[in-house]
């Protein structure tokens, strides 16, 4: 009986003594990464965002955009920029996860922002509903994003990209910050659910096989009217043309 | 009359040329199998259509270059189709030109005016058809004749009437109200004017009745965007900047040049755009069109919150949304 309760104690003091040494290396681990996020923000990033990220008339401030900011604009390679054009696109991420996930985390250090989503909560498939994210879509994105997610032409160079191939986690970060020329839609104007559900649909658009032939883009009466005009009205002409010369 | 006509100078016309498959027997025969392959052609682009209907499962994809994955059932049917229809009419055009004869002829025409005799007799019908009728004795039939036909032509007159009634002041209405709540469209929530981000953009409709069933007459007039700046981005006249709340601005989403739904809101610019004839609407200047067709601002909504934070309307639209009618001119 001795025995028995002298493990138990044991056994529990041990526990509580590793969750505790478990939670130090935590903070700890969280503030080494502040701490290599600072560095590559010194290095890859004051230039133009201020030494203090506070921002300089060619880049905005970063104070309270957030690690969901910095996750999507790093992640998707949009940052840093390849050079001072009208907009930055997406290309390779120059930093890979590990250090983007510092630089995400010095930012936030910096002042609260969004966060960026956990796995748990872009479980898509299951708390989406591919439907209601269709109306969803049509209503607040289609019209820049094109009907199909094929992105589509803004005013003077700038322009919505195309939402297909993009990870569900940076479809939801933009809808959160508002990157670039894009508004943005909180959780309290469309909820985190709904945002899922937008990803569903977005998703199942991405999916969706080719049933009526060449898609031609999806971007509907522009191309279309292109092949119509130029191929078709061609054919036409030339076998007009044709049918009026003589046989030999 | 005929004799004043001179025939048309026709030495300019070269003449008759005989084609190779005329004199040549080789190039007839040549010209007579091209045109059977032709239509053979023809034959297996229908062979394909219903080859591909039966028997291709519409769940294969192949690929084509350019084309990318294509459905192969389809791209079957479409190409089976095209083949088809495209290969009978070249067929027939390079028969007519190799192989039917090709002589020139003369057609001539016959004079437009009828023979006089012809005339004559016409006249004479028509005389005593008119003497037949005996309109000029039988009074009654007259009368009754010319009420029939009259009353007949009313109907329709009367029938114009079903392309009113005139819309009234419809087209001047819509559901914003003194106190309507907006609701986020779709979704139909209030909104805290504190859960606004800046930055962010909202579609709402208004609080109405039935939230289910808003008539599409309505939803055409009523759609509003919700837009939050920072208060000190507004260049904005006295009267204007009343009519926003802490930098949250809203405006009617329907174009005032064709009624499109404005909503590409640039957060970087401020600019809002029109995807259908690209008109720019500066939302730190009420509005006010930048660049494109669209003849006047975007009209503004009066929002302030209410008692619980929610952000509502103030007073109506004070002019008309969406484009120009009859009533109302572009100014």
């Amino acid at each position: 009986m001795l025995l028995i309760f002298a493990l138990l104690a044991i056994g529990t003091t041990f526990s509580v003594a590793s969750a505790t040494v478990k939670e130090t290396q935590s903070v700890l681990d969280r503030s080494a990464s502040i701490e290599e996020g600072k560095q590559i923000f010194l290095k890859g990033c004051s230039s133009c965002h201020g030494l203090n990220a506070e921002g300089a008339s060619i880049a905005p401030s970063l104070i309270g955009v957030g690690a969901a900011s910095v996750d999507f604009q790093v992640g998707t390679g949009r940052m840093p920029m390849a050079d001072m054009s009208t907009q930055a696109m997406r290309k390779a991420p120059v930093y890979n996860e590990e250090e983007t996930a510092a630089l995400a985390a010095y930012v936030a250090s910096l002042a609260p922002g969004p966060a960026i989503p956990g796995e748990s909560e872009l479980n898509y498939e299951r708390d989406g509903n591919a439907a209601e994210g269709g109306e969803l879509f049509r209503n607040n994105c289609a019209m820049c994003h094109n009907f199909a997610g094929q992105g589509g032409a803004l005013s003077q160079g700038k322009y919505a990209p195309t939402l297909m191939g993009v990870e569900p986690k940076h479809i939801y970060e933009a809808m959160v910050t508002g990157p670039q020329s894009m508004p943005v839609f909180s959780d309290k104007t469309i909820t985190a659910e709904e945002k899922l559900s937008i990803i569903k649909w977005i998703k199942s658009a991405e999916a969706e096989p080719n049933l009526g032939g060449a898609t031609m883009g999806r971007i509907g009466p522009v191309t279309e009217g292109l092949l119509a005009w130029v191929l078709g009205l061609g054919l036409l002409i030339g076998i007009a043309v044709w049918l009026t010369t003589r046989a030999r | 009359m005929s004799n004043e006509l001179t025939p048309i100078d026709d030495s300019v016309v070269p003449a008759h040329a005989p084609r190779a498959t005329d004199v040549n027997p080789v190039s007839e025969k040549r010209a007579e199998q091209q045109v059977a392959i032709l239509f053979g052609l023809s034959g297996v682009g229908s062979l394909l259509l219903i080859y591909s209907y039966i028997f291709v499962k519409d769940t294969v994809f192949i690929f084509i270059p350019i084309m990318g994955n294509q459905n192969a059932q389809q791209l079957g049917i479409g190409i089976g189709m095209a083949m088809s229809l495209f290969f009978i009419g070249i067929a027939a055009i390079h028969w007519a030109k190799t192989l039917m004869p090709d002589k020139e002829i003369v057609n001539h025409r016959h004079e437009f005016r009828s023979s006089d005799e012809d005339r004559a007799e016409l006249v004479q019908t028509v005389k005593e058809g008119v003497a037949g009728v005996q309109l000029g004795r039988r009074k009654l039939i007259k009368r009754s004749l010319g009420a029939a036909v009259g009353l007949f032509a009313l109907p329709p007159v009367l029938l114009l009437r079903d392309l009113g009634p005139l819309p009234g002041k419809k087209l001047e209405m819509t559901n914003w109200k003194a106190g309507t709540r907006l609701l986020t469209d779709p979704g139909n929530r209030p909104i805290l004017a504190s859960d606004l981000e800046v930055g962010s953009v909202v579609q709402v409709l208004p609080a109405v009745e039935d939230l289910e069933h808003r008539p599409l007459s309505d939803i055409a007039k009523d759609p509003v965007l919700l837009i939050r700046l920072r208060p000190e981005e507004f260049q904005l006249e006295p009267d204007r900047l009343a009519m926003t709340h802490e930098g949250i601005i809203a405006f009617s989403k329907i174009c005032s040049h064709m009624g499109c739904a404005v909503a590409l809101y640039e957060q970087t610019t401020k600019h809002l755009l029109c995807p259908c004839h690209q008109s720019t609407f500066d939302v730190t200047r009420a509005a006010k069109v930048i660049f494109g067709p669209a003849a006047r601002p975007l009209p503004q909504l009066d929002i302030t919150v209410d008692a619980e934070g929610y952000l509502v309307a103030r007073a109506p639209f004070n002019e008309a949304v969406g484009p120009s009618f009859w009533e109302r001119n572009s100014q």
